[in-house]
């Protein structure tokens, strides 16, 4: 009993930081829950993931089958609601990315699991678990509790845990594939690499980044004035791309670039996590946004909390003058 | 291609002061403007698209109050031939699962080939319901489109996945697939569109309706409880700038210049 599952991501040979952070979480509760962790991994030749693994979990649970070569969120439903059913954990973790937001709602139902979406922290109230959330992109957070009987089911966002040291050696299972052949309804076909553009911002030392504040394509000349005035290069939040006022590799966050410049003015950008995730590595950040409870101000070094047009001009022309 | 398309509306809280009610567990939304939620606006165009390249019927579907009835017209007025709305108090809006069980037992009474959804809601974003409302169908999902190729019984899709990779996966239809933001350039409602709407089939339905119980869908009777919500404690170490929009703009200039920054 009190056992907690972690579900570890990887991709086209590649530990995610993501696993690494959700055992970390894991291990900040196990004392209370009084239980030990198994990370639970699926893939084909993933023997030094597994063994990698076993620094940070008690024990190391391993799919090692060509046909788990790929994520595919059948093969991992399936796989995951034989391995919940045989050991009977307390609480399952499985990251909210791209692959566990496709696959978790369908195992929570598929099991009736008590489940709570996007979580970015734990507590405890009266010895019970509870999983903290945000709604309304940050501006509200929402204590959950579990009803009901476990296996709980929770995805957990990227970057919410600091992974920990590897401090323990747990023990290193294979076990057989689920799978006898391969699965019809759903198939992986390739990758896609993102194109590359003519200029890349995760290089860029200086950064303007301009997010759905800035209302419509033409605002951007007022960008490029302040951009050339300090050599920056211009980036944008997704709104700002999926408007198409700047080309698909100028977008920061989970979805497009990492950033870390010395500089990142962030204009009109509420700071969705997505979009956090991507850029608080900078060295430095001023954020201008008309909103004092936006959360880009959560990560900002220096804040201005007024109407972008009215202080963005101002400011080209003052950098100008100084540098002239 | 029978398609379903999921629609939500949501408030637009970007700019707004988000206050928590009396309840502490649900927010004042009485100063909030509403409108369709992003992603389904795309779902929205997406169907649409594909209805015109080869023929079909849409339609939307959406848990709400009649307020709602705006976004659902604005939809139908782009294309789609009826909607749905369910209406009812005892549905716990606030959890994914539950209200993906809704959308399913509407679905299901009927033939399909093809429901979308958005991949996240703005104010909840449980990024959830669709692929829940995949395995109450019992049929294939993705999640995260940013592109859709239709087949011989079959359907292509791109996924978005982090770092702008893409990955390709092929499914059976009928299938669900959650629309990720920026697939196509949704288009405004044509004025034609918007008087053609109004004549349109717009069915409101309650759970009986739907052959759900109460239980299966309401607040006691989800496997999760909301304790409270609480305005966030915001540790931020950002010095704040203070004075007119240009003694802003001057000192933080002055910063960037002569304290080093640049
Ligand atoms: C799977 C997934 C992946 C995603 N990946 C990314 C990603 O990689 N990068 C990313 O950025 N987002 C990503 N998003 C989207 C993200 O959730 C947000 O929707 C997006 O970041 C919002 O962009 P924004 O801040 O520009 O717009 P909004 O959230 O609309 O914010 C606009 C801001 O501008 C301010 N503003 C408005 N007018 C003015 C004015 N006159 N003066 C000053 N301020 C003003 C407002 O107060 C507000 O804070 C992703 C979403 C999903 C579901
Ligand atoms: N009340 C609702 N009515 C119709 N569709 C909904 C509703 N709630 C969520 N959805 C759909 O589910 C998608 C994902 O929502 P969520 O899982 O809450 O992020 C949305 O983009 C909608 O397409």
């Amino acid at each position: 009993m009190g056992d907690i599952f972690v579900l570890a991501e990887h991709r086209r040979g590649e530990l995610r930081e993501v696993s690494l952070e959700m055992l970390a979480a894991a291990s900040s509760v196990a004392p209370q829950l009084g239980g030990k962790i198994t990370a639970i991994l699926l893939g084909s030749g993933v023997n030094s993931f597994a063994e990698k693994l076993a620094g940070y979990s008690d024990k190391v649970l391993y799919v090692d089958d060509p046909l788990f070569a790929e994520y595919n969120s059948e093969k991992y439903q399936l796989a995951l609601s034989d391995l919940i059913s045989r050991y009977q954990p307390e609480l399952v973790m499985v990251p909210h990315t791209t692959q566990g937001v496709d696959m978790a709602p369908a195992l929570a139902v598929e099991l009736k699991m008590p489940f709570v979406a996007d979580v970015a922290g734990l507590s405890f109230e009266g010895g019970k678990l509870q999983p903290v959330r945000t709604y309304y992109q940050g501006k509200i957070n929402a204590d959950f509790a579990f009803k009901g009987k476990p296996p709980y089911l929770i995805t957990v966002r990227e970057s919410s845990f600091s992974a920990g040291d590897p401090s323990k050696q747990g023990t290193v299972e294979k076990i057989a594939s689920p799978l006898k052949e391969d699965i019809q309804y759903r198939k992986f076909v390739e990758y896609i690499e993102a194109v590359v553009g003519d200029v890349d911002i995760s290089q860029a030392e200086i950064l303007v980044a301009i997010g759905r504040g800035l209302r419509e394509e033409k605002n951007l000349s007022m960008i490029e004035d302040l951009a050339k005035s300090i050599n920056a290069v211009i980036a944008g939040s997704r709104a700002a791309i999926d408007a198409g006022w700047l080309p698909h590799d100028r977008q920061v966050g989970t979805s497009g670039k990492n950033v870390k410049p010395k500089v990142y003015i962030a204009i009109g950008i509420s700071g969705a996590f997505q979009h956090l995730a991507g850029m608080k590595a900078a060295k430095t950040i001023i954020a201008i946004n008309k909103d004092p409870n936006a959360p880009i101000f959560t990560v900002a070094d220096y804040a201005i909390v007024d109407d972008l047009f009215k202080v963005v001009p101002k400011l080209t022309e003052k950098l100008k003058e100084l540098r002239a | 291609m029978k398609m379903f398309v999921c629609i939500k509306r949501v408030p637009d809280t970007s700019e707004a002061d988000v206050k928590i009610d009396q309840t502490g567990k649900s927010v004042d939304s009485s100063r909030f403007s509403f409108g369709i939620n992003d992603a389904d606006n795309y779902a929205v165009e997406e169907a649409v698209l594909i209805k015109e390249a080869r023929g079909g019927e849409i339609k939307f579907l959406c848990i709400g109050p009649k307020d709602s009835d705006v976004v659902i017209r604005m939809s139908l007025a782009k294309g789609g031939e009826s909607a749905v709305r369910i209406e009812d108090p005892r549905i716990n809006q606030k959890d994914p699962l539950q209200v993906a069980k809704v959308l399913a037992a509407a679905i299901k009474r009927e033939q399909f080939d093809l429901v979308m959804t958005g991949c996240m809601s703005a104010d909840d974003s449980n990024m959830s319901v669709g692929v829940a409302l995949a395995e109450e169908l019992g049929v294939s999902h993705a999640a995260m489109v940013k592109s859709v190729e239709i087949l011989d019984g079959k359907i292509k899709v791109k996924r978005e996945l982090e770092g702008g990779l893409t990955e390709v996966v092929e499914m059976s239809l009928p299938a669900v697939i959650t629309i990720q933001t920026g697939i196509n350039v949704p288009r405004y409602a044509p004025v034609r569109g918007i008087r053609e709407a109004q004549k349109k089939e717009l069915k409101v339905l309650k759970l009986e309706d739907l052959g759900l119980a109460e239980e299966e869908v309401s607040e006691a009777g989800s496997r999760v409880e909301l304790m409270k919500l609480y305005i966030p404690v915001v540790a931020s170490n950002a010095e704040m700038i203070q004075g007119t929009p240009d003694e802003k703009a001057e000192i933080m200039a002055v910063k960037m210049v002569k304290g080093g920054l640049l």
